[in-house]
């Protein structure tokens, strides 16, 4: 007994010894958010499977959090890439740049924010507006805003069918509602309630009608397929791979289908990022060869294995030019 | 006394407060209440056991086809001039397979069909075959039937998980074609397949015409060993039905008699699933031929992460899990017991001691997620460890199993009868002595079962990894304690969250191999506690 007591504690003491550790990084290493994730990881297994370089190891974090990391700062600790599902905002780059870290921005992609419903029950066409309308916490009825007094979809709008709304959605922390929010909720914010009052416009109702279902958006997937009459907000990718069991609405009389996303016609998309950190180009193995990958026609062409994965391909020229502008390593801000 | 007795004479039984009616129904009621509360437990049980049942029952029924999965044999050919023995390397094992899946499926000549037989078959397949040459040589110099996993869709088709699944009838009608390639007149001498065409939900146009757009199900017709798909019917003059239709197999000859011709139908959309008509013709085609064979999947026992649902292993997250728990043993163990044999027979009591105890106890309450910030901030940013790795995985689990381990050692330690210590004192063994060679291995088997507990529950959790990077998409199975890893429920969180179908079963696989283990922990528990527990 005494002996493995000794044993066990020199483990941990060896354990504790190799807090020194810091041998050189030869695995790429990418952060951010989750909405990019699925298509990153696809990237990061096939330039692993080229047998030259390690996989690259994705973490998701959520945009925010994940260029937080990735401007901590240049070093083996700090990340070499970061998803995100927005464009890097002006604070976040002067952070970047006063820890000495320069991204290099490259626009992969788009992703459409779709409303959906299970096959079995009735697609619709929606506006904008009629979205609000459903879903804000306080409408303006009759000139005067009120909390939200529909409980019906035909209470709406009278072309809308008579079922209860019942919408389910994702959480304030997720970087999907937000781009619901600023696609929809903000575009849409009926004047009325703006004029009363400017922070109501992204607020959505919390009687019931929307259902917070959490980060997982699978989740959604299923609770659809169990209730007919639900509506989904989910991403695109989402209702591609369950085709065989949803259906998505119409929003603006546009469907959302890969190809009015990637025309811009269905108008609740956004792009997508990734970001290069310049600085470890050369340091770390494998970075020029995880972009080229990326931005090769095989992966995010518009037959390519992300095109399967549900990424909305840029327009060709614009496809191009950011390849070109990825290979040359363009610095933000520089 | 005399007044009572000569009542009880004159009335006969006396009124005892025990026996008159209000006890009775007292104690009726008393009855009553044991009976009700022996009831509501025995339903509490029910419904727990109820709802373990059906949580296991669903688990296990959604995990069971992912244990099994589609493979097509194909006659591969490996000879010198297609596989280069001297430069296996810079071999494209992709064209390889694809061209011997081409040579089975003739009618995929153009571009596109090309494209979607392409994908009918695993895109980790041309590694898989360079992964067998290196470690089988042989199968060099000469055609081999090689056996190729399918792609995820085509899986769940095979399974019969998809919303699409076909059915096949007869067709009674005689039936003559206009050609036997490219688009198609066909002429039916029954009307019967009007009835399939209104069926499958084919929009109605002028004259009756119905015309089978893409929101209708699929009419496949099988004719003389070919199949058409039919785009369009309408009725005949002569009492049968006209159709048109595209041809996916060509059929060896334009005619066919009456009640031999067969109709399939696939009763979802074609553009509503993700695995198209003729991809379902060429697998069932595959299938006629023996080709397609369902084996044990031992791809997910053996690889690592994948973003292809059938290329997805658990052995990488299992890996994970085992060098972390390592660590988190390592550490905790050690200090948990050395701590608690302090605490319990050598420090002294007083209000410092007391202190140490209340935080203790209020240690093993913290929500896990609080280590995982501390790792985040002690581990990583201050002494630089490296992200993502199994060691700093461990070092923030063992903070949190520690708490579990002093208590349930310290309490074990105490249970050891006071006279055991007494005896070895009083021969004249030094507290030192007493302590190690007396009490301690009575009170092991205690000690035991709370370390085995706290690491099940530091197996299970994910919370506190999320802040040091575990919590990530890993595709290299971890080599040591230092090389990013993730672990079990990291790997069925991440899962759960893939878009692709193909995925759910694996989730539900992984977490049968999660409880798998965190049985087989709490049976070891068991076991220890029933064979080495001392009773006086």
């Amino acid at each position: 007994m005494k002996k493995l007591m000794l044993t066990a504690s020199a483990a941990a003491l060896a354990l504790a010894a190799s807090a020194g550790y810091a041998a050189a990084r030869d695995q790429i290493q990418i952060v951010g958010s989750s909405t990019v994730f699925p298509f990153t990881t696809a990237v990061a297994e096939k330039l692993g499977q080229g047998g030259k370089f390690k996989t690259p190891v994705v973490e998701s974090t959520g945009t925010g959090g994940g260029i937080k990391l990735f401007c901590s700062g240049v070093g083996e600790n700090t990340p070499d890439f970061t998803n995100a599902s927005r464009a890097i905002k002006d604070s976040e780059l002067e952070t970047c740049k006063a820890n000495g870290a320069t991204p290099v921005e490259i626009k992969v992609g788009f992703d459409g924010i779709v409303l959906a419903n299970s096959k079995a029950g009735t697609v619709v066409d929606l506006t904008k507006e009629q979205i609000f309308k459903a879903l804000a916490k306080n409408v303006a009825v009759d000139g005067k805003v009120v909390p939200n007094p529909y409980v019906n979809w035909s209470d709406v709008d009278a072309s809308l069918p008579a079922t209860k709304i019942e919408v389910l959605g994702p959480p304030p922390t997720s970087g999907t509602r937000d781009a619901f929010v600023e696609l929809v909720m903000l575009e849409a914010c009926q004047d009325e309630v703006k004029a009363a009052n400017e922070k109501a416009c992204p607020e959505i109702r919390e009687d019931g009608a929307f259902i917070e279902a959490g980060e997982n958006d699978n989740l959604i997937v299923q609770k659809l397929e169990a209730n007919a009459n639900a509506f989904g907000v989910f991403g695109f990718s989402f209702l591609d791979q369950n085709a065989d069991k949803l259906q998505g609405h119409k929003v603006d009389g546009v469907e959302p289908t890969f190809e009015n996303i990637a025309s811009g016609d269905y108008k609740i998309s956004r792009s997508l990022f990734i970001y290069a950190k310049k600085e470890h180009v050369g340091v770390i193995p494998g970075m020029e060869e995880f972009i080229a990958e990326y931005t090769s026609d095989a992966a995010w062409g518009p037959e390519g294995y992300l095109a399967d994965k549900g990424l909305i391909p840029l327009p060709d020229a614009e496809r191009a030019k950011s390849a070109e502008d990825a290979k040359a390593l363009k610095g933000m801000g520089s | 006394m005399t007044d009572t007795t000569s009542t009880m004479g004159a009335v006969g039984r006396p009124r005892s407060i025990h026996a008159d009616d209000a006890a009775k129904a007292r104690l009726k009621k008393r009855y009553a209440a044991e009976q009700r509360f022996k009831w509501l437990g025995a339903a509490a049980i029910a419904i727990s056991a109820l709802f373990l049942v059906l949580l296991l029952s669903t688990i296990v029924t959604q995990a069971w086809p992912a244990l099994r999965m589609n493979y097509i044999t194909l006659p591969v050919d490996l000879s010198s001039a297609k596989v280069d023995p001297a430069a296996l390397d810079s071999v494209n094992y992709d064209t390889v397979i694809q061209e011997a899946l081409a040579a089975k499926i003739p009618d995929a000549s153009s571009r596109q069909d090309r494209r979607l037989v392409r994908g009918m078959i695993s895109t980790g397949a041309g590694l898989q075959l360079r992964k067998d040459i290196a470690e089988d040589p042989s199968m060099l110099g000469k055609t081999v039937d090689y056996a190729v996993p399918v792609d995820d869709f085509a899986d769940l088709y095979l399974k019969g998980l998809l919303a699409a699944k076909g059915s096949v009838a007869p067709v009674q009608s005689a039936i003559t074609l206009s050609a036997d390639s490219g688009d198609v007149d066909i002429g039916f001498d029954k009307d019967e397949i009007l009835t399939f065409a209104h069926a499958s939900g084919a929009t109605e146009g002028e004259n009756g015409v119905l015309n089978l757009t893409s929101g209708a199900a699929s009419l496949l017709l099988e004719i003389n060993g070919g199949i058409i798909k039919l785009t369009q019917v309408a009725p005949a003059a002569n009492g049968g039905a006209a159709a048109k239709g595209t041809v996916i197999t060509k059929p060896q000859g334009t005619t066919q008699a009456a009640g031999t011709a067969k109709l399939r139908v696939i009763d979802a959309s074609e553009s509503s699933r993700k695995i198209s008509d003729k991809e379902i013709v060429w697998l069932e085609g595959l299938k006629g031929q023996n080709l397609v064979e369902s084996r044990f999947n031992s791809i997910f026992f053996t690889s690592g992460a994948s973003r292809e649902p059938e290329l997805a292993g658990i052995w990488g997250a299992v890996v994970g899990s085992f060098l972390t728990m390592v660590v988190t043993l390592a550490i905790a163990f050690p200090i948990g017991v050395s701590a608690a044999i302090y605490l319990e027979e050598f420090a002294p009591k007083n209000r410092w001691t007391n202190l140490i105890e209340v935080n203790i106890n209020n240690l093993a309450a913290v929500p896990s997620i609080v280590f995982g910030l501390l790792g985040l901030a002690v581990f990583l940013n201050f002494f630089g460890l490296p992200r993502s790795a199994p060691v700093v995985g461990g070092m923030v689990l063992a903070l949190m199993t520690m708490p579990i381990i002093i208590i349930a050692s310290r309490a074990s330690i105490r249970a050891v009868p006071p006279s055991i210590r007494e005896a070895a004192l009083g021969i004249g063994a030094s507290k030192v002595q007493t302590v190690f060679h007396h009490v301690l291995p009575l009170a092991m088997p205690g000690i035991m079962t709370g370390t085995i507990l706290g690491m099940a529950h530091a197996l299970g959790e994910t919370a506190p990894l999320l802040m040091i990077g575990m919590v990530a998409f890993i595709v290299d199975i971890p080599g040591g304690f230092t090389d990013p890893a993730t672990i079990l429920p990291v790997q069925i969180f991440m899962w759960a969250d893939f878009p692709e179908p193909g995925f759910q079963q694996k989730t539900s696989a992984a977490i049968l191999i999660l409880l798998a283990f965190l049985i087989i922990m709490n049976a070891i528990a068991v076991i220890l506690r029933r064979r080495f527990e001392r009773r006086w």
